[in-house]
């Protein structure tokens, strides 16, 4: 166990409660890149500096506490000062931070580094889910937290990847240098995968830029760490790093993916179909704000049961969908979910909960929509 | 230093305080105006702790139990702004109230009816900003750090009463400020130079000096917000040619300065009561006094190591790791003077030395998480993570908290004319110290494993650690309403304390009697 | 206070005098940080129109990658008519802007501007931009915005790619459009 560096501080600890528990993470993971291992270094060199001026600092201390005190017949010597020893404590110090500081250049310069890249991803945050767009391969997506409500409410047990689970995650080669071009829509976000020791603010109106080289394929995890409102601890990501055949055949899945969208919204829909579809998507792209019972969270997130837009002309209620509402915290989904998504859900919320309208927006509707806005 | 007092006569024109509920309305005395701050401090503590009791109880398992996401949201950002605004600067002012005229031979502050008005904005402030959590939008939910746009585009209505607080305050710290920079140059008693004052003096006046800069930077930046908010500018909009970074950079500009202003008082109270306990002078006074003039100087220039993932460009990243590295040089220099203050000293354990050694040791402890977290490239690793919490809460907790009960038990005697009960007070410090490091030292782990900061819930591998820093946390906040009791009890009665109950204590302070007069030093004392 | 009190009057003017100055530094920083931006390209900024015109660099080549992105609310239709250029440092290229309204209430809009790799930001000059005005569009309306640049010869050798990328903003409700009746919609 002493041969793995992630024990250290949590030694004591480790001692009282015996097992090593999967839980009692004690220190930052190595993870999966060059510059993440040295940024681990760099962490654990820093690290064991502080442990050994703390040793001297602190082991002066309590011997003096142990051994000067009035009880054991001490008796206060008289000297307050030393300009040899200021110095001396103003220097070493000093040179220390020198020897800190080189690493730690040379580690910033190659997170600089601006040379070409195999692969460009366009990340956008939004309250409250990441979106990846593949430049140049048009191919992108949306990632949502795929964890369900009854598990966050203690109304089923918990998963392994509790909170840490997205339905699409971001898929990429391994060994390609990968360039995030990173904004947001709405506030400010910040994209953290601690395996690749990239994190970058998502600001809105300006692009960030970062990059990594994955060594191993695997499914690295992160989260959001700014700040971004209700949901900021409910928008995981997820990076699923694949060889590059096994990505080559994973994008071309996914292109045949769109092109068999397509198809699904030419189909014809039965009511109880798109019902059962907006179900799906409900959960996933409306819960958050509108609540499992289409309550809402008044003021902020007016309750769709029995809501007038709801209840209204169908048109409208697209609309609000499609559009969002200015000045409100209703996004715009028209450009987040795909057509059959987006009549499914409308049609779902004119029908559940009591709404009972009976009436239903179709793919094709919202393709009309869509084509309007993008001719 | 060694004070003579040649007379100190409160007879003749001396009177009294006024009797009843005018007296504390009306006074402008600066031992009355002391009292009101340091108990708003104390009730702001309890409230503020109270907040964060919500936060730890909510996080105490994995899962949403107790409160939304959106009232969690409110908590951290109130409990934040009540514990930065509400219960340390106002604690630090109320001690340079009581105890800056008594350290320099001052009969009182130089402005005492501005001294009045300025503790009086405060409970204004504070009810207007805690009123807002009854509001139907809810209160400020975007951090005490409140980023634009989140703050702005994006925040309740309940923003404007946030800015206006924030006004409130920050015109009764500045005003606080002007009020001890004039003390302490313009009413120091006969001989009493500036390289004789105690360090708390000097590190009051150095804190002073940093908040008449910054809190009127804060004052813009709020500013700035209300005029987006509501009259259609765009300082922080990028829609009309503002930037959402360039709200960062001002915030921090206050931002960077405010921290020390929140912990250089209480290095000044160490300094003090360190020396009283080891029996010996404080090692190397003029260096101090030249660390903390550098440490102030510094924190001008390092505000953008608290951005260093909005993507700043190399160069200016380089910069501000670099400044920021060197404030270890100066907080150095003053832990190895107090180390070297007791060695071969004639050490006893008090309360207030427990709080002042406790204070020493953890304070280093974030100090060398404050130096991992200046390195740029580690940082990124652990900007906005747990580790940054347990990093500040370190630097806090037993660095601005612990230097105020050091102080407090230090100068009860003073101030109440009784000693407080020595085993009670010992046990504060032992439970206060149990439950600190219990609560904030997990923060440490869970952020290096991962865990964000500000989020309500978690995944399953960080909940372990979050269980016992909430019981810690739970020890902590309860151990204070102990406080409470050992303050009550030695005000009410207690051995009767002697003008210097502490045998190794130095200072002007201790030559006036014990409760300390309503007027003291009306003709000032001779200092040699 | 009895013997040599010294007077406050004077040191509380200046100090006061001092608060009143740090509070108007703090609006000084807007412009402070302004030209900061504008000198080191935080967050990729751009600098205003570019007057100048350079000697082509014909031994080097540049991909310029193009990024359209609404903010929250925007519904409009906005893209790039290609993803990306290559172009020579020091030559005048062009790319143009599709932006649509799809709603039925006139718009208006602002796009704001950003290159990355930021360190590459003040070697992109913009000889004609979309972004230096206000796009007003009627319902159904569509246009076409052209951004004219060069890269500059002095662009560091190793930037060989770079993005520039517009985000479109709302900001209807600060700039009121006025209606005009619009004989064909599309285009």
């Amino acid at each position: 166990m002493m041969r793995h560096p992630h024990v250290w501080m949590g030694l004591l600890l480790w001692s009282i409660f015996g097992q090593a528990h999967a839980a009692w993470t004690t220190n930052m993971a190595p993870g999966a890149t060059e510059v993440s291992h040295e940024v681990f270094d760099l962490h654990m060199t820093i690290f064991w500096i502080c442990v050994v001026i703390g040793i001297i600092v602190f082991g002066a201390m309590f011997w003096s506490m142990i051994v000067h005190r009035r009880s054991t017949g001490q008796v206060a010597a008289k000297f307050h000062e030393s300009t040899t020893v200021e110095i001396l404590w103003t220097v070493v110090p000093l040179l220390i931070l020198v020897v800190m500081a080189i690493p730690a250049t040379k580690t910033l310069i190659q997170m600089y580094d601006n040379t070409e890249s195999g692969l460009d991803i366009q990340i956008t945050g939004y309250q409250w889910k990441w979106q990846y767009k593949y430049l140049g391969q048009d191919v992108e997506f949306f990632s949502n937290l795929a964890t369900p409500a009854d598990q966050i409410h203690n109304k089923e047990a918990k998963g392994e990847h509790y909170l840490l689970e997205v339905d699409q995650p971001l898929v990429v080669p391994v060994g390609v240098k990968i360039r995030f071009l990173v904004t947001a829509a709405d506030v400010i976000h910040s994209w953290w995968v601690p395996a690749f020791a990239v994190k970058r603010d998502a600001i809105p109106g300006f692009v960030n830029e970062a990059w990594t080289r994955i060594e191993k394929p695997g499914i690295y995890r992160g989260q959001c760490t700014e700040l971004c409102g209700k949901d900021h601890g409910f928008m995981p990501i997820v990076v699923e790093a694949k060889t590059q055949a096994d990505y080559d055949t994973w994008l071309a899945e996914r292109k045949a993916e769109s092109a068999k969208l397509k198809e699904l919204t030419s189909k014809e829909w039965t009511l109880e179909e798109l019902v059962a579809q907006g179900d799906k998507v409900y959960h996933t792209a409306c819960v958050a704000c509108h609540q499992a019972e289409g309550q809402g969270l008044p003021p902020m997130f007016p309750a769709l049961k029995g809501s007038k837009t709801v209840l209204g002309p169908k048109e409208e209620h697209l609309a609000t969908v499609f559009n969002g509402r200015a000045g409100t915290a209703m996004a715009a989904f028209g450009k987040q979910l795909s057509e059959v998504d987006i009549a499914a859900v409308v049609t779902y919320e004119r029908n559940a909960w009591g709404n009972n309208k009976g009436d239903m927006v179709t793919p094709k509707d919202v393709l009309a929509l869509k084509q309007a806005a993008a001719k | 230093m060694s004070a003579v007092i040649d007379d100190h006569g409160h007879e003749g024109h001396a009177h009294g305080p006024a009797k009843g509920l005018m007296r504390w309305v009306l006074t402008t005395n600066h031992k009355d105006i002391g009292t009101l701050y340091l108990w708003f401090s104390f009730c702001m503590f309890l409230l503020g702790g109270s907040f964060a009791m919500v936060i730890r109880a909510e996080l105490f398992q994995p899962g949403l139990q107790i409160v939304e996401p959106a009232f969690f949201n409110q908590m951290t950002t109130m409990h934040g702004l009540v514990m930065v605004f509400g219960a340390v600067m106002p604690a630090f002012v109320g001690l340079a109230n009581w105890m800056i005229p008594l350290m320099i031979g001052a009969p009182d502050m130089a402005l005492p009816r501005m001294n009045n008005f300025s503790f009086w904005l405060l409970p204004a402030a504070f009810l207007l900003l805690v009123s807002t959590l009854f509001t139907p939008g809810g209160g400020p939910n975007f951090g005490w750090t409140f980023y634009a746009p989140l703050s702005t585009t994006y925040a309740p209505e309940s923003v404007t009463y946030f800015i206006f607080a924030i006004h409130l305050m920050g015109i009764s710290s500045i005003m606080g400020a002007i009020n001890v920079v004039a003390t302490i140059l313009n009413l120091r008693a006969p001989g009493m130079t500036l390289m004789k004052m105690p360090l708390f003096v000097w590190t009051w006046l150095i804190t002073a000096f940093l908040l008449i800069a910054v809190m009127p930077v804060l004052a813009g930046c709020v500013t700035m917000m209300l005029m987006d908010i509501h009259f259609h500018t765009s300082f922080f909009s990028a829609a009309g040619g503002g930037d959402p970074v360039l709200f960062q950079h001002v915030f921090w500009f206050f931002g960077h300065p405010e921290v020390y202003i929140m912990i250089l008082p209480a290095f000044g109270a160490v300094s003090s009561i360190i020396p009283a306990f080891s029996r010996k002078p404080l090692f190397g006074y003029t260096s101090m006094v030249y660390a903390t003039a550098s440490i102030a100087f510094l924190s001008f220039i390092v505000w953008a190591h608290h951005m260093f993932v909005v993507g700043i460009p190399l160069v200016g990243e380089l910069f501000f790791m670099y400044a920021t590295m060197l404030i270890a040089v100066p907080t150095g220099v003053k832990v190895f003077n107090w180390v070297s203050t007791m060695w071969q000293g004639e050490l006893t354990f008090e309360t207030p030395m427990l709080f002042a050694v406790a204070f020493v040791i953890l304070f280093t402890i974030g100090g060398f998480s404050g130096l991992m977290l200046a390195i740029a490239p580690a940082d990124f690793q652990y900007q906005d993570t747990y580790f940054v919490v347990a990093h500040f809460h370190y630097v806090l907790v037993p660095g601005a908290i612990f230097g105020i009960f050091a102080s407090a038990y230090y100068w009860l005697p003073k101030w109440t004319g009784h000693m407080y009960d020595e085993t009670l007070g010992k046990l504060h410090f032992w439970l206060s110290f149990i439950g600190m490091n219990m609560a904030f030292f997990p923060m440490h782990f869970v952020g290096l494993a991962g865990m964000p900061r500000r989020v309500p819930d978690y995944n399953l591998q960080f909940a372990d650690f979050n269980m016992v820093s909430s019981i810690g946390a739970f020890t902590f906040g309860a151990t204070q309403i102990f406080f409470l009791f050992i303050v009550i009890k030695t005000i009410r009665g207690g051995p009767p304390a002697p003008a210097k109950p502490w045998d190794g204590a130095e200072g002007l302070e201790w030559t006036v009697p014990s409760p300390a007069p309503y007027h003291t030093f009306v003709t000032p004392p001779e200092v040699k | 206070m009895s013997d040599t009190p010294r007077p406050n009057k004077p040191l509380v003017t200046r100090l006061l005098i001092l608060v009143v100055a740090m509070f108007a530094f703090g609006f000084a920083l807007v412009p402070l940080y302004d030209v900061m931006c504008k000198a080191l390209g935080i967050n990729g900024k751009t600098g205003d129109q570019y007057t100048q015109t350079q000697q082509v660099d014909d031994s080097r080549q540049v991909r310029v990658q193009f990024l359209a992105t609404n903010n929250a609310d925007m519904t409009w239709g906005f893209f790039p008519k290609a993803q990306e250029l290559t172009v020579h440092p020091g030559a005048v290229s062009e790319m143009l802007f599709v932006a649509q309204n799809p709603t039925d209430k006139p718009m208006t809009a602002q796009a704001i501007p950003s290159i990355s790799p930021s360190t590459a930001a003040v070697y992109f000059h913009k000889t004609e931009c979309f972004c230096f005005t206000q796009q007003m569009l009627q319902p159904g309306e569509r246009i076409e915005m052209p951004v004219r640049f060069i890269v500059d010869r002095d662009l560091p050798k190793d930037v060989k790619h770079l993005t520039l990328a517009y985000t479109l903003f709302d900001i209807t409700a600060r700039m009121p459009p006025v209606i005009r009746p619009v004989a064909a919609s599309g285009g």
